[in-house]
């Protein structure tokens, strides 16, 4: 069963390597990934699908929450969130096709980012099963490169944010000899 | 010895990365390092040269990360080790599991090449914060001398607090050798380490009112109470209630064996009133436990009538292995102190199941006069019970036992008491061999004023031999006793048991003469084979003021039981050898 969970990460070196070393300790597949800084630039949002038993779930995430550079882990498998994915699909096609295949992308909501004479590119959002659809109908127009980003979401519940406070180090030297 | 600079240096100082590291560790109040010098550390040595702290050379880079393990299991302060890059550093490798496993804290200092050569498979490069990314609670790679004294001291503080564990620090020489203005560090700031000690008030007194209801409770204790020093605690509490109380390999000592309460160690190699009770219990309380497969035997037949209460500090423990009715997420001393408090309030319910109560216990006593753990002991061989016995004699529950892994671990634990927590140290969810010698070394820099045993087997004897050297070179007055069986016993055991007694790579010839072997070394040792000098020949190991070596030849086809066979249910042990069919 697909999992989706939502890390809000320190964006440090390792940070990446410590959650997906995480999954890979565990034999855990990643369906997808992806990473990028949030509006502090010290923190980074990733998005990860894995392949994991129900069961396994909840172990997860308070696995991840355990992680140093890990600052909130949350599964949005089943909470309300909103979970889209980009496609860039580049489809070659004959001159007499072109005006279906704008058609055909308008439909799916898909816009062209770059037009040639081989053909075209475009850019779509969706949910995962919608994207399959896309990417089989520009299929049967003509040969296609497909680069998919991976599931990002965002949770729609508002989840306090909770944080260790920092220690006081008493670190003082005893005057001792 | 004081571990502190002698003069405070002033904030502001300019000093090298080696020197700032050292000042750092002083202000952590280490006082020992366990270590091996080598090429990118040789900036870190120089300055250890004049630094009073105190460096040990151990002979091998896995010692010294087991020596610091034994340090730390001993006292309960973080211990520290040291290595070059490369070969240093994956050396350190196993004993970053073994504490990762048990959860003792540690830090490995590692060197590494100059930030400039990383990446480039410079001489004696390994990756090292990647290989040890899985086998640390936390590590860094501190590329810039700005950023050393924090990292050091969040190590410190990672390892120590929360559920202990090894954080390691990989230093490349380039930041040993640069200098900087050293300006001491005031504060920790890890927004993502949370760390929850207090415990759930609402669930400790739920805790409170299950003891009271349950007419046939169980105390199951582990490392974490001595991680949290709730020996006390533990102790209150048991009474408090009046349940038996089992402790894992890791919590002997949590509760004194010779406390009334007492039942001994459950599991594969547990006893028979252990397992029985922890079988038919219908609450088990389990404090700084994780349900481990060696002890619950196969998971779903376990404590199948039981409710649980399950106290720990990490949240990922909780119903990770067994579903917890009371989860209770926090420090087990603290959250003991809340539950003895709530009790004390409720103690008028005390009575409500007396009668069961009592019953459970008379039933408890008959399990133990049913099946006892008894040594066995003959008059024609040493039997290794009756080993691990004489040792118990000697000891009277006090001395530090240092052991490594396999039968003779099992028979230690079975057979020997310990009346203080962090006398029993051994390497328990690794099972790493050639633990016990080096670990007994940090153990005794940590406890000089203690008779501490190293025991081990002939196998694992034979992986630390060069840290006689170490022993030798401080006087280290540490007893090695030798369990010595000619075998791999654990292992030829399964394949007695289990693969139709095809004995494959487990027989240990050519051990090595040990009054030879000890005199190599500068101190005495001798082999003992009869059962009558058994006993006179370990109280002068003991009665010689330094390193002793005693090699105990024992009887060399003896088992491990009671044993619950892998996959077993633990109410299903093995009590003993398959008797022999008397021929019609």
């Amino acid at each position: 069963m697909l999992q989706l969970i939502s890390l809000l990460v320190e964006n440090k070196p390792g940070a990446l390597l410590r959650v997906t070393g995480l999954l890979s300790a565990r034999g855990y597949n990643i369906e997808s990934l992806t990473v990028a800084r949030t509006l502090d630039p010290e923190l980074s949002r990733m998005s990860i699908v894995v392949d994991i038993e129900p069961s396994q779930r909840g172990q997860l995430i308070k696995q991840m929450n355990k992680l140093i550079n890990v600052l909130q882990a949350s599964d949005l498998s089943e909470a309300p969130a909103v979970r889209r994915e980009l496609v860039l699909l580049r489809v070659r096609s004959n001159m007499q096709n072109r005006t279906a295949i704008l058609k055909e992308a308008e439909i799916f909501g898909a816009r062209a980012v770059d037009s040639s004479v081989e053909g075209f590119a475009l850019e779509a959002t969706g949910d995962p099963e919608k994207l399959d659809e896309f990417i089989d109908v520009m299929r049967s127009y003509g040969e296609i490169d497909v680069t998919r980003s991976g599931l990002v979401a965002v949770s729609l519940e508002s989840k306090k944010l909770k944080l260790a406070p920092p220690v006081k180090k008493d670190l003082e030297v005893e005057t001792t000899t | 010895m004081s571990a502190t600079a002698p003069t405070a240096p002033k904030t502001g100082t300019l000093m090298s990365g080696a020197k700032m590291l050292l000042e750092c560790l002083a202000r952590e109040k280490v006082e020992v390092i366990f270590g091996y010098p080598g090429g990118v550390t040789l900036p870190l040595y120089d300055a250890i040269y004049d630094h009073p702290i105190k460096h040990i050379l151990v002979r091998h880079e896995e010692n010294a990360s087991f020596a610091a393990e034994g340090f730390a299991r001993a006292t309960g302060k973080v211990g520290v080790c040291c290595a070059t890059s490369g070969p240093g550093a994956t050396n350190l490798v196993t004993g970053l599991v073994d504490a990762m496993m048990d959860s003792i804290p540690i830090v490995a200092i590692t060197g590494q090449v100059s930030t400039k050569l990383i990446g480039s498979d410079a001489f004696q490069e390994a990756d090292t914060f990647g290989i040890t990314r899985s086998c640390t609670k936390h590590n860094f790679l501190v590329k810039k001398l700005a950023d050393l004294p924090q990292a050091v001291h969040e190590a410190f503080h990672i390892a120590a607090t929360g559920r202990p564990g090894p954080v390691l620090v990989d230093i490349p020489k380039d930041v040993f050798q640069a200098q900087a203005h050293y300006t001491p560090v005031s504060a920790i700031h890890l927004p993502g380490y949370k760390v929850y000690t207090e415990g759930h008030a609402g669930q400790i007194r739920r805790a409170a009112q299950l003891i009271w209801e349950s007419k046939r409770p169980m105390v199951y204790a582990g490392g974490g109470v001595l991680a949290a020093g709730a020996s006390a605690d533990l102790r209150e509490f048991v009474e408090r209630i009046d349940a038996p109380a089992v402790t894992t390999l890791m919590g002997l000592g949590a509760l004194p064996s010779n406390h009334p309460n007492f039942v001994s160690m459950p599991g594969m190699h547990g006893s028979y009133a252990a397992n029985m009770g922890m079988t038919e219990t219908d609450l088990i309380i389990a404090l700084g436990v994780r349900f481990d497969d060696r002890v619950t035997g196969r998971l779903s037949a376990f404590a199948p009538h039981a409710k649980v209460i399950h106290v720990d500090i990490d949240p990922a423990e909780i119903g990770k292995n067994r579903a917890a009715d009371v989860p209770i997420v926090g420090d087990v001393k603290k959250v003991l102190e809340k539950l003895n408090q709530a009790l004390a309030e409720t103690a008028d319910q005390k009575e409500r199941n007396r009668a069961a109560r009592s019953q459970w216990w008379a039933q408890i006593k008959a399990w133990q006069r049913e099946h006892p753990l008894e040594p066995e002991i003959s008059s024609e061989e040493i039997k290794p019970q009756h080993l691990v016995s004489e040792i118990d004699r000697l000891s009277g529950g006090e001395a530090i036992v240092c052991s490594d892994v396999g039968q003779h671990q099992m028979w230690g634990a079975q057979f020997i008491r310990f009346n203080h927590p962090r006398l029993w140290i051994n390497s328990g969810g690794l099972g790493a061999m050639g633990f016990g010698l080096p670990a007994a070394i940090g153990a005794q820099f940590a406890r000089p004023d203690k008779l501490v045993f190293a025991l081990c087997g002939d196998g694992g004897f034979q992986m630390s031999i060069p840290e006689l050297a170490t022993l030798a070179n401080h006087a280290l007055p540490i007893k090695v006793i030798v369990m010595n069986n000619g075998y791999l016993g654990m292992v030829r055991q399964w394949q007695e048991l289990f693969y139709n007694n095809r004995l494959c790579a487990v027989q240990l010839d050519s051990f090595p003469d040990p009054e030879k072997l000890a005199g190599a070394y500068g101190f005495k040792g001798r082999t003992v084979e009869s059962p009558r000098e058994l006993r006179g020949a370990l109280e002068a190991a003991v009665r010689e003021p330094g390193p002793y070596l005693l090699n105990v030849r024992v009887s060399p086809f003896e088992n491990v039981y009671p044993m619950v066979p892998a996959g077993g249910a633990i109410n299903e042990m093995v009590l003993g050898p398959p008797q022999p069919v008397e021929a019609a």
